[in-house]
């Protein structure tokens, strides 16, 4: 309904969910701890040449950094003007390769799947004393009412509008707030309705 | 953790996602876009309590983690995390957790001049103090300079914390059988 | 059989269920009354998701305070917003929800899961986000999720009042196809006319409790 992902066959595609994100995990440190140009400036080019190789296009590679590309712009100018202008290379381009490396995971993993590695990586947690089930449903509640909470947003914002209190914050969210909590105790309800026990 | 405890978690969560849907307002003179969506991370404090606003707001980054555009402006990923403002994101956990803890002192509902310094202190305070160094080391710049520049934000989460005392207290006055146990 | 004996409830001060004293074993009763009459909380006791404070509820001998659990399993209940009964992202996923709880292997469930979708002409939407359902859609869903779980009874909560023409129709017909126990809170009475027994609530208290003819028809010279 709502992701980033491109769809496509590529190697990329296949591979795992969470091999993908122990990679970028562990390219990130990496990344973070050399301190040549030429290191970085190959990483850059190699996260370059995966989005070819995953059929995607340089405009979508340009697409992860543009959001922020007024910070990097600024840090640019300020990194050159204190520390030298080849610093300020090396850090909006390990910024960049970052971005472009994590906006392709995302780009070519489905958020499903992304969900099922992050459930599977969950039953580690219970070693710590967390309950994996809990956080599963806690996951999935989350998903199930991001776009039931964004439509009741909206549907407050509208009637706000009436009064031209669209844009004001506190008209908007105490309503909506409210509603939220309302929800909440029939929703708990349900699930229990269903046999479902906390205590397991 | 209750079945109710579990539902508030996934809508506080969720709750700060939708609030990432309003248009930004800038702020005149400063000129700084503020989003309304760390008022979230203030609301699941004040209202859900230390330990499901703190867990709520690790699962609204887990989810942004796993790629779901739910920050201001759509934004979503891993990568999200490296760049220079994931401090910022991190610190929110830590930030709802703070203020849950100090607002549940007084049985969930201080007096209104102590609960806006109870937000500032955690949604300002605690989030600037691990969000600069984050920029500093993440951006190598002095941490002199990280500072200054996250400055220009002040002004907007000021405004935010006036905005989440404001709703914390109207919630719990229109729904007063609401609790935030802990 | 359900029976309710001299049941109290109460939310704080307010009274609202003031000594119900009934046995159900009709299989399609009706529970009406106006806002704020009891009904609502009546139902909530059937199935144990409320305790009375005074009395007791029990079905087919299953006390809801001691036997909590083997209740649930007996008696499904869907609420009047399917918006808060949905709690999956995923349609099919949200209809495996209660027999996973109930422990069903993967195989029942998919079996059971078929079923019910093209039951309700759901078939298509089995991958889709529940959320893009439409309303009549959404409350036939959640009626599949709690069929699903086999129960004995099924309570439901003004299970028509949010939706439209078309899909209150749709919603009636499933309702009456049922071959469980219904026990319906409602004053919906499009719903309720062809119901062995109405119970008529008011102000915490039986009013009427007749077939829902000459219940209806008293009911309605009080209102007015």
């Amino acid at each position: 309904m709502f992701e980033l992902y491109h769809p496509g066959t590529s190697v990329l595609h296949r591979l795992p969910a969470g091999f993908k994100i122990l990679t970028l995990v562990i390219a990130g440190t990496l990344i973070f701890l050399a301190s040549d140009l030429p290191i970085v400036a190959a990483f850059f080019a190699a996260t370059a040449g995966l989005y070819y190789v995953a059929g995607l296009t340089l405009a979508s590679a340009w697409a992860q950094i543009r959001p922020v590309v007024w910070i990097l712009a600024v840090l640019f100018v300020a990194q050159g003007l204190i520390t030298g202008w080849t610093m300020a290379v090396f850090i909006v381009l390990r910024f960049a390769s970052l971005l472009m490396l994590a906006g392709l995971i995302a780009l070519t993993t489905r958020t499903s799947d992304m969900i099922d590695a992050m459930e599977r990586g969950l039953w580690y947690l219970r070693y710590i004393g967390v309950n994996p089930a809990k956080v599963s449903l806690a996951l999935s509640l989350a998903l199930r009412f991001i776009p039931v909470l964004a439509t009741i947003t909206r549907d407050v914002r509208e009637a706000q509008k009436v009064r031209g209190l669209e844009r004001s914050i506190v008209a908007v969210a105490i309503p909506v707030i409210v509603r939220t909590l309302r929800m909440s105790d029939d929703i708990s309800d349900a699930i229990e309705a269903r046999s479902y026990d906390p205590k397991i | 953790m209750t079945t109710r405890d579990i539902v508030y978690v996934a809508l506080f969560a969720a709750l700060t996602a939708a609030l990432g849907l309003f248009p930004p307002l800038t702020l005149p003179v400063i000129g700084v876009p503020i989003t309304a969506q760390s008022l979230g991370v203030m609301l699941a404090g004040a209202l859900a309590g230390s330990k499901r606003g703190g867990l709520a707001m690790v699962l609204f980054l887990a989810l942004v983690a796993a790629g779901l555009p739910l920050l201001a402006g759509g934004r979503g990923g891993f990568g999200i995390f490296l760049g220079p403002s994931g401090g910022f994101l991190l610190s929110w956990p830590f930030a709802a957790f703070v203020i849950g803890w100090l607002f549940e002192r007084h049985g969930g509902s201080p007096p209104f001049g102590l609960s806006l310094a109870y937000l500032a202190l955690a949604g300002i305070g605690l989030v600037y103090a691990i969000g600069i160094p984050w920029v500093a080391f993440a951006a190598a710049i002095p941490f002199s300079k990280a500072f200054m520049g996250s400055m220009a934000f002040v002004p907007g989460d000021a405004v935010k914390v006036v905005l989440a005392a404001v709703i914390t207290r109207a919630v719990r006055k229109a729904y007063p059988d609401w609790s935030s146990g802990k | 059989m359900i029976e309710v004996s001299n049941v109290h409830h109460a939310y704080g001060e307010r009274q609202v269920l003031k000594g119900i004293t009934l046995t159900l074993s009709e299989r399609r009763i009706a529970i009406a009354g106006s806002n704020g009459s009891g009904k609502s909380t009546f139902a909530r006791l059937l199935n144990g998701l409320l305790l009375p404070d005074r009395g007791s509820v029990t079905v087919d001998g299953l006390d809801t305070r001691r036997d909590g659990k083997a209740v649930r399993r007996k008696v499904g209940f869907v609420f009047q917003n399917p918006d808060n009964q949905i709690v999956f992202p995923v349609v099919e996923e949200d209809i495996a929800f209660g027999m996973k709880n109930l422990g069903f292997d993967k195989a029942e469930i998919a079996r059971r899961t078929n079923e019910i979708l093209s039951r309700y002409g759901l078939e298509d939407h089995r991958t889709h986000p529940s959320h893009l359902l439409s309303g009549g859609q959404k409350q036939l869903l959640a009626i599949s999720g709690v069929l699903v779980m086999d129960p004995d009874y099924i309570v439901f909560d003004e299970p028509t009042t949010l939706l439209d023409l078309r899909n209150k129709k749709r919603v009636i017909e499933a309702i009456n196809a049922l071959d469980q126990t219904v026990i319906v809170a409602s004053h919906d009475l499009d719903l309720l006319s062809g119901f062995d027994r109405a119970i008529v609530f008011d102000a915490g208290k039986v009013a009427f409790d007749e077939v829902p003819g000459i219940a209806f028809e008293r009911y309605i010279k009080t209102m007015t």
